[in-house]
């Protein structure tokens, strides 16, 4: 396959760290819009995926294309980031001194230079892109709460809400729901299904209620490399999934 | 543009301390000079050049607290700053001795004549123009601040391993600046100082005048900095020194925002140093110990890490501090500062401006609120 028209698009990827080969020639295509969920058990090599993709690990061989003509394997994260590739890190990590309209504030698609950001006022643009956003995270009556004061799900939602200000085309996502209620559960796979379509996603979980709530392409990874794609229906019929997962 | 910049930043507390330095800028030349001796009001001009000195280290203070409260760079050697700024004051002060030094050189300074050296180097050119060595008061904190902050923060050296980096640059500075042959008067420093802009610069007037732009210079720094940290570009600053590998992964360049916070602390820092040297009459190597810049920290902590006002509330209590206890126990001082430094870090983690929410977070019984920052209090009193 081209890696022209694709969004994302990894080729033969491999990265080892002391000898384990955490990434061993992954190969992944995403479309623009799409949404991709990604499966594995432990050291499959997820989260080593989403750190190539963002610039924090440099890959030991193979390539990376962003809307098929970028290499990302020579950016810094910040310059990848402003590409509008955007991340949601495992253990939800917003800025707990600032409040949630500051955190908002703080990732709304804007000037990233230092000098930029000194003189920086906030445009009625913004201000209802920002209005908008608490209206999709729930966090409205909040906006003004110590963002170190949210409880955990409310902090997972507003870490999306900080994805959605930056506007990126591509979502990296991990485990979202990790230690959310049920219904918490529910209302985010609703909003990350709400948000693509106008951006692609790709989202890393292990809870399968979730993923089949989501309803899409699954690819699953197992020691680094892509095991089987499709259906969430068709992969877990795969017999080798079925045996990575429950050992052989 | 600037106007709004300045607006930003006048919070109430913004408000508290400009009102507090303004008082001072009237009524400390007024009871000098106009109130008669034998007043109970009046303040001696040793008092005066007393209070400047704590004015200077509350602006190294206020530096120091830009970039360890709102980046959590941990500086041990920001004295290094302070003290290159005083050297560029210095430097315009002993040209300013022309021939009336003991050797009666008309150009170069006695240490020199001492040394044998014929000509004056070239670092040594221009210094006898106040508004070159007022630049360099600003340039060369400035410029040494941001090839060190450039190369520390691009190989992303951080917390204590940068504190270590910060201690060696100033013990590097201190010992490169007791050699002679380095031109900055070895182990003996600058001093013997005769006058400033042509003004003696013993003169009451010169001494209050000193004073009095010590003042201007640490409010116009505090709007300054607090400008900064009112701004979008302070919330980054703020977030970075939480989490910032996230700040990272939303696009900025975080290390450019830590040079410039690094860089424009260390102007200011060189700002109180150019201040500090007419009203102390001398300048050595021995600004640079590494000690001096452990006791900005001291300071900083002891006021309030974080709050910008702390910073200069920490440095003139711990320098009054300092002046009595040297005076009446000097040998106890030492013990003191130290002591001061663990007792603030163990009950007083938000130092004495963190006072009052402490206390109120304690008062109400065990229901404080999640929020507050009480544990350590709590578990002090478990």
């Amino acid at each position: 396959m081209s890696a022209e028209s694709t969004l994302l698009y990894l080729d033969g990827v491999s990265v080892s760290f002391d000898g384990f080969k955490a990434l061993n020639s992954l190969s992944l295509v995403m479309m623009p819009g799409e949404m991709r969920a990604i499966i594995g058990p432990n050291g499959a090599g997820k989260t080593t995926m989403m750190d190539v993709i963002t610039g924090k690990t440099r890959p030991d061989t193979g390539t990376i294309l962003f809307e098929g003509d970028t290499d990302l394997t020579r950016l810094r994260e910040a310059a990848i980031a402003n590409l509008g590739i955007g991340r949601k890190f495992q253990r939800p990590t917003v800025f707990e001194p600032h409040t949630v309209w500051d955190n908002l504030e703080l990732a709304l698609k804007a000037p990233r230079r230092p000098l930029k950001t000194l003189t920086y006022a906030i445009s009625r643009d913004d201000r209802s892109r920002i209005e908008e956003i608490l209206d999709i995270t729930r966090l409205s009556a909040l906006r003004s709460r110590q963002a170190g004061s949210l409880s955990h799900g409310q902090k997972q939602w507003l870490e999306i809400g900080m994805l959605l200000a930056q506007d990126p085309k591509l979502l990296l996502v991990d485990e979202p729901v990790a230690g959310m209620t049920d219904a918490e559960t529910e209302q985010t796979a609703e909003l990350l299904c709400s948000i693509a379509g106008k951006h692609s996603v790709i989202v890393v979980e292990h809870d399968m209620s979730f993923v089949r709530a989501l309803g899409v392409k699954v690819t699953v990874l197992a020691e680094g490399s892509v095991l089987a794609e499709g259906s969430l229906d068709a992969v877990s019929a795969n017999q080798q999934v079925i045996d990575t997962y429950l050992g052989r | 543009m600037l106007l709004r910049f300045f607006l930003m930043g006048l919070d109430r507390k913004a408000g508290i301390v400009l009102t507090i330095l303004a008082i001072l800028a009237v009524a400390v030349p007024v009871m000098t000079l106009w109130v008669p001796a034998d007043s109970p009001f009046h303040l001696s001009v040793f008092t005066v050049s007393l209070l400047g000195k704590y004015l200077c280290f509350a602006l190294l203070a206020l530096a120091l607290d830009l970039v360890w409260g709102y980046c959590g760079i941990l500086s041990l050697g920001h004295a290094a700053f302070f003290a290159i700024g005083g050297y560029a004051m210095g430097m315009y002060l002993m040209r300013q001795i022309g021939p009336r030094g003991v050797y009666g050189n008309p150009v170069l300074p006695d240490f020199m004549v001492f040394l044998n050296w014929k000509e004056l180097p070239w670092y040594w050119w221009g210094f006898d123009q106040f508004w070159f060595a007022a630049v360099m008061v600003l340039v060369v904190p400035g410029a040494l601040a941001f090839a060190f902050g450039w190369f520390a923060f691009r190989s992303r050296v951080t917390g204590v391993y940068l504190s270590i980096i910060t201690q060696a640059l100033t013990f590097a500075l201190l010992l490169a600046f007791f050699r002679n042959d380095m031109g900055f008067g070895g182990n003996n420093g600058l001093t013997d100082f005769k006058d400033i802009l042509g003004y003696d610069i013993q003169a009451d007037t010169t001494r209050v005048a000193l004073f009095v732009a010590t003042v201007a210079a640490l409010a116009l720094s505090y709007m300054i900095a607090s400008g900064v940290i009112a701004s979008k570009l302070g919330k980054v600053l703020v977030a970075l020194r939480d989490a910032e590998s996230r700040v990272r992964f939303m696009g900025y360049d975080t290390e450019s925002y830590k040079l410039f916070a690094w860089t424009l602390s260390a102007c200011m820092a060189g700002v109180a140093g150019a201040l500090y040297v007419p009203q102390v009459g001398i300048i050595n190597p021995s600004e640079f110990a590494p000690a001096s810049s452990i006791e900005a920290v001291i300071w900083v902590a002891v006021g309030g890490r974080g709050t910008l006002a702390g910073a200069i509330l920490g440095a003139v209590l711990v320098n009054m501090g300092k002046s009595y206890f040297t005076g009446a126990l000097p040998e106890l001082w030492l013990f003191a500062l130290g002591g001061l430094f663990v007792a603030v870090t163990l009950f007083l983690p938000k130092g004495l401006l963190g006072l009052g929410a402490q206390l109120k977070a304690k008062l109400p019984g065990r229901k404080a609120s999640p929020l507050s920052n009480a544990q350590p209090a709590d578990q002090k009193g478990a």
